[in-house]
Parts: C-alpha cells; sequence; structure tokens
C-alpha cells in the first residue's frame, strides 16, 4: 500500500501497538535543556533510574543564558538555580553537553542539526515545542512534556497514537524578499493556529525543494504555531549535502548505507492524506502578525482586520491597534534577530544584506543574537558583525534571548517589538509587550524606519 | 498519580479561543525545579497586575465562588504554544482537575493526563449549555468511568476518552513502569536497528 513519509518512519520505529491504537515506539534522538529537564532527572533519582541510551541525548542551556555576558551572575536567582541544576545534573548522568561558555552551546534546535545529530527517517524529541523543527531533514521530531521527558529517558520509547497526514503544497518560485518564515506565517494565517492540529504536516512541492536547510527548518520549526506537532520535509540532495561531514553524521561505508536508505524516505505515489492544501509560491508576499496569535497574520501591504469576536478585540486592545489601519508605518521600539525560527546563518545574511550602510533608527533598540557558537563564528567570519554593529545593532551572545524573555531580554510594557520569532502571545516577549513576527529581511527594514515597512524596497 | 473515577465541583467558564500556555503560566514561573507550588501564578497575568500584584477583580477565577473552581471551560484550541508541563502543573495545583473545551492542542491534552487532569472536547452547543447550568456557581458531576457528566439539572452528557489513557486515570498507573514491563521488546527492537539502521547509534 502507498505510505506517506510519516508513516513509513513512524512503522520503522513502532515496538507495539495496543488494541486502541497507541504505539509504543523508539526514540532515536533527545535533546534537553533547563527548563523542562529538571523534574524528569529528579524523577530518575527518586526512582533509581538511569538513562537508557546516553548517546542518543544532546543537551545545552539556553532559555536563561544571559546574551550579553557570560556570567551566571547576570541573571536573576531562579535563572541561575535552573542552569546550575542542568549543570549538576549532566555532570551527574554524565551527559554530551555544550554549557554556557562553550563554543557549541546556543538554541537546542540551532545546534542539534549543526552537529549532525538530526538525520533523516529518525525519531527525535525534546521538552520543548519547537522541536518541529527537525522535521526539516525528514525525521519525526516533535515536543513533548517533562513526564514524557523522564518516560524518554528511563526507556527510550514513548506511548502514544500516530496522527494525521496532511500535506501543503507549495508550487513555484518565491518573491524576492519572501522566506521561509513567510509561507510558515502564510499558511497559519490560512488554516488557523489549530488548523494542523492532530496532523503531521508534510511540506511538498517545487518551493519546498528548492529551500535550503536553514529556511526548511524555519518552515518546520513554526509547524507547531500552525497546532501541527510534526512537520516534516522528505530528505534530498540539499539534505545530504548539509549532513555531509558533520561531527555526528554517519562516516564512510554507514555513509554510504544510510544515504541509500534516506532515498527510499519520500511519500509514496498514491499515498493518501486525510487533508491536502495547495498554494502558489507567488501568492505569498512578506507577512506581518498584528495580534496575539501567530494566526493574526497579514501581508506588509494589507491593513489590520476590523475583529467581531471576543479573542480577536482582546488582540487588538492588547497590542494597541486600530482594525482598518495599515500595518506598514506602526512604529517599533524593538528589534530581535535570532531564536530558533531565525537565529541561524542565512537569517544574518539575509538581514544584513538590507543593514549594510544604513542606520538604526534613533527611536529603536536592536538586538541580533545568533542561535549557537557556530553560527555566531561564521557571521564574524563572513564579516556580518560589523554591519550589524556599524548599524547600531547590539552583537549579542548566542541563546533564545527576547523570543521567550525568561532570561535578561525583555521589552517593557506597551513596547513594540519587530521580532524574527516564532511567538506574538501576550506577554511573550516582556509583560505586556507586543510582539509583530516577520523574517530577518522585514526585521531589518523595520530597524531602519522604526517602523513596521516593506523590505522589499530595499532590495 | 492519584487515581481518577468519580469527582463532582465548581466550574468557571472562560470563554477565549487560543488559550496559549504562556496564559496559563506565564515563562518568568517556568524556573523551578520541582512540580509543585505553581498554582498561584496559574493565569498570573490575567489574574493580577503585575504592576502591583493587585487582583484583577473581571477575571472569573478571582470571583467567588468561581475561585473555588475544580473544573474549567473554555472554548477552541485551549493550552495551544509551549509543551510546558508546568501549564498542567499549575493549573493542578490551583485545583483544577478538569477542562472542557471545545478543542485541545495536542502537547497540552497528552500533558493533562501525565498529571491527572482530565480534558473532555465537547461541541460548541453543550459547552453553551453547560455554562449556563454553571453560571451561578453549581456543580458539576464527572464521571469518568461511564464518561459522563452531569448538571445540576440532572441533564447526562456523555464524552470520549482513549481507552489507554481512561485505563491509565482511573488505576493511576505510572507510565514508565508500565512502559518497563516491554523490557525485552524495546530491547529487540534495539538489536534489529543497529542491524537495520547503525548510523542511528553513535
Amino acid at each position: 500500500m502507498a505510505k506517506t513519509l510519516y508513516d513509513k518512519i513512524w512503522e520503522n520505529h513502532e515496538i507495539k501497538r495496543e488494541e486502541d491504537g497507541t504505539s509504543l515506539i523508539y526514540i532515536d534522538r533527545h535533546l534537553v535543556h533547563e527548563v523542562t529537564s529538571p523534574q524528569a532527572f529528579e524523577g530518575l533519582r527518586l526512582a533509581k533510574r538511569e538513562i537508557r541510551q546516553l548517546s542518543k541525548v544532546l543537551s545545552v542551556a539556553d532559555h536563561n543564558t544571559p546574551t550579553h555576558t557570560l556570567s551566571l551572575d547576570d541573571c536573576n536567582d531562579s535563572s541561575k538555580i535552573q542552569l546550575e541544576t542542568l549543570n549538576k545534573n549532566a555532570k551527574e548522568f554524565n551527559l554530551r553537553y555544550y554549557p554556557l561558555g562553550d563554543k557549541n552551546n546556543g538554541v537546542c534546535h540551532v545546534v542539534a542539526p549543526e552537529k549532525g545529530f538530526v538525520l533523516p527517517g529518525a525519531t527525535l524529541v525534546c521538552g520543548d515545542s519547537h522541536t518541529a523543527t527537525h522535521g526539516a531533514f525528514g525525521a519525526i521530531a516533535f515536543g513533548i512534556g517533562t513526564s514524557e521527558v523522564e518516560h524518554v529517558f528511563a526507556t527510550q520509547t514513548l506511548r502514544q497514537k500516530p496522527v494525521k497526514n496532511m500535506r501543503i503544497t507549495i508550487d513555484g518560485t518565491l518573491e524576492k524578499a519572501v522566506t521561509a518564515k513567510d509561507i510558515a506565517l502564510f499558511v497559519i494565517s490560512q488554516i488557523g493556529t489549530a488548523g494542523g492540529t492532530g496532523y503531521a504536516i508534510e511540506f511538498a512541492g517545487s518551493g519546498i525543494e528548492s529551500l535550503s536547510m536553514e529556511q526548511r527548518m524555519t518552515l518546520c520549526n513554526m509547524g507547531i504555531e500552525g497546532g501541527a506537532r510534526v512537520a516534516i520535509v522528505a530528505p534530498d540532495q540539499t539534505t545530504f549535502d548539509y549532513l555531509k561531514d558533520k561531527p555526528l553524521s554517519p562516516k564512510g561505508e554507514n555513509w554510504e548505507k544510510a544515504v541509500a536508505f534516506w532515498k527510499s524516505l519520500h511519500t509514496d505515489t498514491g499515498a493518501k492524506f486525510d487533508k491536502e492544501y495547495t498554494w502558489k509560491a507567488s501568492e505569498i508576499l512578506p507577512q506581518v502578525t498584528w495580534g496575539t496569535s501567530p494566526e493574526d497574520c497579514i501581508n506588509v501591504t494589507q491593513s489590520i482586520p476590523k475583529v467581531d469576536n471576543p479573542t480577536k478585540e482582546r488582540a487588538l486592545k492588547y497590542v494597541g491597534l486600530n482594525g482598518g489601519d495599515k500595518i506598514a508605518g506602526t512604529p517599533i521600539n524593538w528589534v530581535f534577530i535570532g531564536s530558533c525560527t531565525n537565529g541561524r546563518i542565512e537569517d544574518f545574511r539575509s538581514a544584513s544584506q538590507i543593514l549594510k550602510g544604513k542606520k538604526v533608527a534613533p527611536n529603536v533598540r536592536a538586538i541580533a543574537v545568533p542561535g549557537s557558537g557556530l553560527v555566531k563564528e561564521q557571521a564574524e567570519k563572513e564579516g556580518l558583525d560589523v554591519i550589524f554593529k556599524n548599524a547600531g545593532f547590539e552583537w549579542r551572545l548566542p541563546g533564545c534571548s527576547m523570543c521567550l524573555a525568561m532570561n535578561p531580554d525583555f521589552a517593557n510594557p506597551e513596547e513594540r517589538v519587530a521580532s524574527t520569532s516564532n511567538r506574538n502571545f501576550e506577554g511573550r516577549q516582556g509583560y505586556l509587550s507586543r510582539t509583530h513576527l516577520m523574517n530577518p529581511a522585514m526585521a531589518a527594514a523595520a530597524a531602519i524606519e522604526g517602523k513596521i515597512a516593506d523590505a522589499r524596497q530595499y532590495l | 498519580m492519584e487515581k481518577f473515577t468519580t469527582f463532582e465541583g465548581i466550574a468557571g467558564s472562560l470563554l477565549l479561543d487560543n488559550i496559549d500556555t504562556d496564559m496559563i503560566i506565564p515563562k518568568e514561573y517556568l524556573k523551578t525545579i520541582t512540580r509543585a507550588g505553581l498554582g498561584k501564578f496559574a493565569f498570573a497575568e490575567m489574574r493580577y497586575n503585575l504592576k502591583d500584584d493587585s487582583l484583577i477583580e473581571d477575571f472569573v477565577l478571582n470571583q467567588a465562588p468561581f475561585n473555588k473552581s475544580s473544573i474549567l471551560i473554555s472554548s477552541k484550541n485551549f493550552g495551544c504554544g509551549s509543551s510546558r508541563e508546568h501549564a498542567p502543573w499549575a493549573l493542578g495545583d490551583f485545583g483544577l482537575k478538569v477542562i472542557i473545551a471545545e478543542s485541545f492542542a495536542d502537547i497540552f491534552f497528552n500533558n493533562c493526563f501525565k498529571n491527572g487532569i482530565l480534558p473532555i472536547s465537547l461541541d460548541k452547543t453543550t459547552i453553551l449549555e453547560l455554562v449556563k447550568e454553571t453560571q451561578q456557581g453549581e456543580n458539576l458531576k464527572i464521571d469518568l468511568p461511564n464518561q459522563e457528566i452531569t448538571t445540576i439539572s440532572g441533564k447526562k452528557i456523555s464524552f470520549k476518552v482513549e481507552e489507554f489513557k481512561k485505563e491509565c486515570m482511573i488505576n493511576g498507573w505510572d507510565d514508565i513502569s508500565l512502559t518497563l514491563k516491554d523490557e525485552s521488546s524495546i530491547k529487540d527492537f534495539e538489536e534489529k536497528q543497529k542491524q537495520s539502521q547503525p548510523w542511528l547509534w553513535i
């Protein structure tokens, strides 16, 4: 029978299936960070259990880490305790660990791929919803809660039901200044933030095949914002080229065998999807969110909608905008370029193209936060840090930073942020802060103008 | 985990779509290394004016008798956003045992079952009926073994729940001990995978 890519990988990891359809599936890779792991380690200790497969775990400190210093003394006490707890657990359980200050440290979803830790056809989990990122490699990757983190530590498995299959096809070539971020935001604006709930979304079509690995990661990363725990792109030559010679990628004969197997990882012709959508790439313009859900999204030429239900009325009131007004021209206070969504090398290249020789508007504070130490190193090798700094950006150390603001980087009440991150929820970037999600070039254009602007005029 | 069978309590209504996990437990309170004590931070930014820590009086869970709610009724896509299990920890510590909504986000939905909180999906019309029957603080009865909600007027509403998740909740089973009974199957799988996909073993 013709099968989808998701179903193939799932079945390939199924140890058994209960009568009600719940599977016991094997987990090949597990990412760990300081926020969602302490209670899981504590659970192991209390039950005197060990980590079943240590080599399948990679851990980093990222959510709480400061990006202006390597000193934990600049964190508040609770952040410091959480980071020190991971240090302690990493030592006690002998984890593969990149702590604050290690040159490989950074956001877990940026670090794992650049190490070659994520492979096609694998199952990967993390106590973090943006784990969907790794579907870019043709893996089943999804976020789990802390109880499940402990379950994976102890058993290397999870008990879950497979989800349904959705395919989103994007055909054609993207317009200039339109990126994977815009595809993601556009799709979410069409299907809604719960549109993908209960589904694995496979992204397909020529508009997806032409994307780089960085772009595919951005796209899959945002899958969860459309409700889909799993987003996936079939692996191809782009994937293999990216993985070749990464530190943890297979080597020698194993590499050849792996690539041969990976080439079989695609949806069979005629496989049935429970839901399908198709859009033309040319329909998608640079996107900007106006409200407090990623589905509250329009393109930069549009006006904020007039709303008529309590949820959206609350959103408009929260962000302090009026239905009917143009989104372009909305004044901003902050620009944040970074995060597991847009903190990779291509994102900084894209923003730097706009920033070259320009200055950040005087009313704006702008920070550029590389997703990892290796991204930072590469950017500096290419001289991008100089472009950012000359424009008036602060060039920071890696970390989650202002994406979720549980570290020293946050906006104040009612301050407005042009942000390349993934969530515009109430309070996400600081108590009563206001977030507008967009791609890195758009964020750079907003930095220059001091207001939401169309990046296409700078290219 | 505590066993969940039948239960009766007050139901507060928060009829907004997309109640996200940042609303349920803002990130400032994720910096704990234990599971306990998060109830006072549940819905913190909706419940308190954080500039002076005063209560926001028109928020339902601040109003008697709903400040004693053990059931919460909401709308679409409850629990969307982050995977933080701090969300069900906070709701459970606040005293909630049941959440009734039109729909739930996947990760949150799963996390509830791991923490003895029963999420129930019902259609909008039924939810609005429940809201009407509980708006003066009337109790709802929840019967998990029979998958039934009973209102004060005696109306009975049935709900769906996955069989395996139901068994785990009714019996208070610890997932890990349960899975470790499959140890030999897991080991067999590992041995086979080492042969078929050796590159997954680093």
